[in-house]
């Protein structure tokens, strides 16, 4: 192995990495690891969730070398790394996320505008029937207010509005997949990866336009509007072996299992 | 001669090593009681630092508005629970009657089958069987909440909305049944040994008046037991409240202001759990969350307490003495 140049001490001894953040990346993450261990008998990988706000926290605390977040480092973190520990964020965007929307498969929907989207979870849109599906009331579920999703679906779709009352927040993706599942009149949002056993519907610009699926080719070209990156966050420049692990985390390799679990690679297939 | 000076000297040596043991083991004895004494110390103080913790953390409310959240914010109308917003609500009273919402359903499920479960093993059930039941109902305390979450979500609630016709999948309803087999265990305990606790006498001067073993059980051991029961259902409903897995996960967690049980509903505990890990240190949504956390504590310590107190003036009531 090639050890870098100007590495003070040698980098045989064992090596043990922490990566804290997301909820919506955490399986990423893990599979990321699990590959990577394999690959790497001297490196230890330990990934666990917690939400992207938690990540950033442990980052800034020095709990975590890498952060996972499915949202941006706000100003107000930044600063706070820095004055705790005179570091620069450093952003590295890891993979493609689609948000989707779910809704049950036996809902004739198949599209819905932006516009009738931000409406329902608004609470202004309240039966089915009035967005062209069969007459029956909407229950609207998706994720705890201490999740990066809810966050960006909170700002992206709804402007920054506030969820109504009725709104169910429920913790985790997988919840919401499977209460939309297992509810006629439900509809959530979440990571494509998480879309199994529910259907997820096209997003048109205007009533009579075409339905942009939440596909790899849309969220490439940057047409399906609800789409984002997410983030590896390191405190300074990553250095050794959590930059040999990055570096791998972007090469094909590490971007295939990207693919495999669902989300899309930065740069497509 | 010889061997007489023998015995006195063998005597003597006992003597002294007695006397030595005797003093040693008071010694054991003062220092396991010091020791045990300062372990129920620390218990007390760590609960006294953990109060003290979570009220500080919650008291700058009492003065302060950090973006919006004080003392007043709480109930300021509308009956909003809006934390994460360009302009946040933190009206705790939505979270304050769906906690009590889920409480009375669960109460309302929990107590009769407790109790009768109660009743049954001490007044009717054969020794044999009574060995097997008790052991059993309190094993149900050890199936970790998560579980009982995880079955209300997927079994429980597709089953009461197909029986119903629910709009709401996930409902107090739902969670309220679920917090129930979490409280019976409690509940049937400590009846239980209520009922026990009856000295058989009641039941004997009962049953030669010619009262039937069901109306000795229901007229005279029950009654005779009151306050211990009392205190078994304070204890399950102080349970209720601060069970925190089972209503996150079967509730649906909507703050939706309604009577109704068969609306999504959001609980203190369900909002501190899921609402902390991402607030802002020191910022007014943390507060707020410390707040409600002050606000859980208070209540199930006071209730704990009541319970105790029932309890002992049962025994008062039914021995003379404690």
């Amino acid at each position: 192995m090639l050890l870098l140049a100007g590495c003070p001490a040698p980098q045989s001894e064992h090596q043990t990495i922490t990566i804290k953040g997301s909820d919506t990346m955490v399986q990423l993450g893990q599979r990321w690891a699990e590959v990577y261990m394999q690959q790497h008998p001297d490196v230890t990988i330990q990934v666990t969730a917690g939400g992207s706000g938690n990540g950033i926290a442990a980052l800034i605390g020095g709990t975590t070398q890498i952060c996972q977040a499915s949202r941006a480092m706000k100003d107000a973190e930044k600063e706070s790394l820095k004055s705790k520990r005179n570091l620069d964020a450093v952003e590295t965007p890891v993979a493609l996320d689609a948000l989707a929307i779910y809704v049950n498969k036996e809902n004739p929907i198949k599209t819905l505008t932006m516009e009738q989207i931000g409406k329902i979870y608004l609470g202004e849109i309240t039966n089915w029937k009035d967005v062209g599906g069969t007459p029956g009331n909407i229950v609207l579920y998706g994720r705890e207010n201490s999740s990066g999703t809810y966050v960006y679906f909170k700002e992206h779709v709804l402007a920054d509005k506030d969820f109504p009352s009725k709104y169910q927040a429920l913790p985790g993706t997988g919840a919401v997949v499977d209460a939309v599942a297992k509810d006629k009149g439900g509809i959530g949002y979440g990571g494509i990866g998480y879309a199994t056993d529910i259907k997820t519907i096209g997003i048109s610009k205007d009533p009579k336009g075409a339905a942009i699926e939440p596909s790899m080719a849309n969220v490439l070209s940057g047409t399906y509007p609800i789409s984002r990156q997410l983030y590896w966050y390191t405190a300074g420049p990553a250095e050794g072996a959590v930059k040999a692990l990055q570096d791998w985390v972007l090469s094909p390799e590490g971007q295939k299992v990207v693919t495999e679990k669902g989300f899309y690679p930065l740069k497509g297939e | 001669m010889r061997s007489s000076q023998v015995v006195s000297q063998l005597l003597r040596v006992s003597d002294v090593t007695n006397r030595r043991s005797l003093r040693r083991r008071q010694l054991m004895d003062r220092a396991a009681e010091a020791l045990i004494l300062s372990f129920a110390s620390i218990a007390i103080a760590i609960i006294l630092l953990i109060f003290v913790y979570v009220g500080r953390e919650a008291l700058p409310l009492l003065w302060e508005n950090v973006d919006g959240a004080s003392l007043a914010s709480t109930v300021t109308p509308p009956a909003d629970w809006q934390p994460v917003s360009a302009n946040p609500r933190y009206n705790v009273i939505p979270l304050i009657l769906g906690t009590l919402k889920v409480t009375f359903i669960a109460m309302l499920f929990g107590t009769p089958l407790a109790l009768a479960a109660a009743l049954y093993t001490s007044e009717f059930a054969p020794v044999r069987l009574r060995e097997w039941i008790k052991p059993s109902v309190e094993l149900l305390a050890g199936i970790p909440s998560v579980v009982m979450g995880f079955f209300a979500l997927i079994v429980l609630a597709s089953w009461l909305q197909e029986q119903f016709g629910l709009e709401f999948r996930l409902n107090a309803l739902n969670a309220g049944i679920a917090l129930a087999l979490a409280i019976i265990p409690i509940i049937y305990t400590v009846s239980e040994d209520a009922l026990s606790a009856v000295p058989n006498h009641y039941r004997e001067a009962s049953l030669a008046l010619g009262a039937s073993k069901i109306q000795t059980a229901v007229r005279v051991v029950f009654p005779a037991a009151m306050p211990g029961i009392g205190a078994a259902m304070i204890l399950g409903f102080g349970r209720a409240i601060g069970e925190t897995m089972i209503v996150l996960m079967a509730s649906g967690n909507a703050a939706y202001m309604s009577l109704s049980p068969f609306v999504s509903t959001r609980t203190l505990s369900a909002t501190v759990a899921a609402e902390l890990g991402e607030v802002v240190f020191g910022g007014g949504h943390y507060r707020i969350l410390f707040f409600l956390g002050t606000l859980l504590f208070v209540v199930t310590s006071v209730l704990n307490w009541a319970g105790d107190r029932y309890n002992r003036r049962m025994r008062m009531k039914l021995f003379g003495a404690e």
